[in-house]
């Protein structure tokens, strides 16, 4: 190490900090976590009562109104389609087996007069 | 719950931080500024800025030691402070640095005169020699530290440190 080296560290000695550094940094940091927490408090408050932050609050509502009403609508198209479906298939099921039944009674039917009028 | 414990832990390793190194910053910010008065604002700033960027600087550091990062928020609020208030460093400290003890009044007299002709030559020297010399015999960091908070390459700072060091040496002889 030079001489300057050496003369360098006894120059510039670390310095010690006043004892009342800590407190006022107590003190400094208190107020602004303070301030933050009523800034927040404070701003919500005052967004509430201005009425150009009621522009989101009223978007989600008709937002989320909207969603609900798309939602009503399709469930009510998918109902009506699926009564609609087991309707038909209802119908089906009755008309069937009427014609099945008059087919097996028409179908000898026609065979014997075929028969007959040989 | 875990929130306002984790937000506890974080704040209790904000305070060991603080005491650790509270001499540090203000050391650097004595030496940067030249008065007690504001070394304690810079200090003060320095502080309260790392606190509301603690965490973030916990999750980068990867473990490594958060003290260049102290300094360099002080180095930057130093830069700032100087440009604001377009003043310069006093190269004339309030206190006297700390002088060897076991000698006699003349050679005390002396010895503290040569070694505020000193430190008046490093507050002359540009800005980033005066700070690396500072980090370096004030506040005892390694040329990795100084890198770190200086944000240059290891090489880059130690060949900035020879030549501070020269520079001085030459500033001397002169005088």
């Amino acid at each position: 190490m030079s001489d300057v080296e050496q003369r360098l560290r006894l120059a510039l000695a670390p310095v010690e900090p006043p004892g009342t550094l800590t407190d006022r940094f107590e003190r400094a940091l208190t107020e602004i976590t303070g301030a933050a927490v009523d800034e927040l408090a404070d701003w919500e408050l005052r967004a509430m009562r201005d009425p150009r932050n009621w522009i989101r609050p009223a978007a989600a509502v008709v937002g989320g109104g909207l969603a609900g009403v798309t939602l009503l609508i399709v469930r009510t198209q998918l109902q009506r389609r699926r009564r609609g479906r087991s309707a038909r298939a209802l119908d089906r099921a009755v008309r069937d087996p009427a014609r099945q039944v008059g087919r097996s009674v028409r179908d000898p039917a026609r065979q014997l007069g075929r028969r007959l009028g040989r | 719950m875990t929130e306002a414990k984790s937000k506890a832990r974080l704040d209790e390793e904000f305070s060991d931080l603080y005491r650790a190194h509270l001499r540090d910053v203000y050391s650097y910010a004595y030496y940067r500024i030249g008065n007690h008065h504001d070394a304690e604002d810079l200090t003060e700033q320095t502080f309260l800025q790392a606190y509301r960027h603690f965490e973030r600087a916990q999750r980068e550091s990867d473990g490594r030691p958060l003290r260049p990062w102290l300094i360099r928020i002080a180095h930057n609020l130093a830069a700032n402070y100087h440009r604001d208030r377009s003043r310069r460093p006093q190269t004339q400290l309030e206190d006297a640095a700390v002088l060897p003890s076991g000698r006699g009044t003349e050679d005390v007299a002396e010895g503290r005169a040569e070694l505020e002709r000193l430190v008046a030559g490093v507050g002359a020297l540009p800005d980033d020699r005066r700070d690396a010399l500072i980090m370096r015999f004030a506040l005892g960091m390694d040329n990795r530290e100084i890198a770190r908070a200086l944000g240059r390459s290891e090489g880059a700072t130690k060949v900035l440190i020879h030549r501070a060091i020269r520079q001085l040496e030459q500033t001397v002889k002169e005088d």
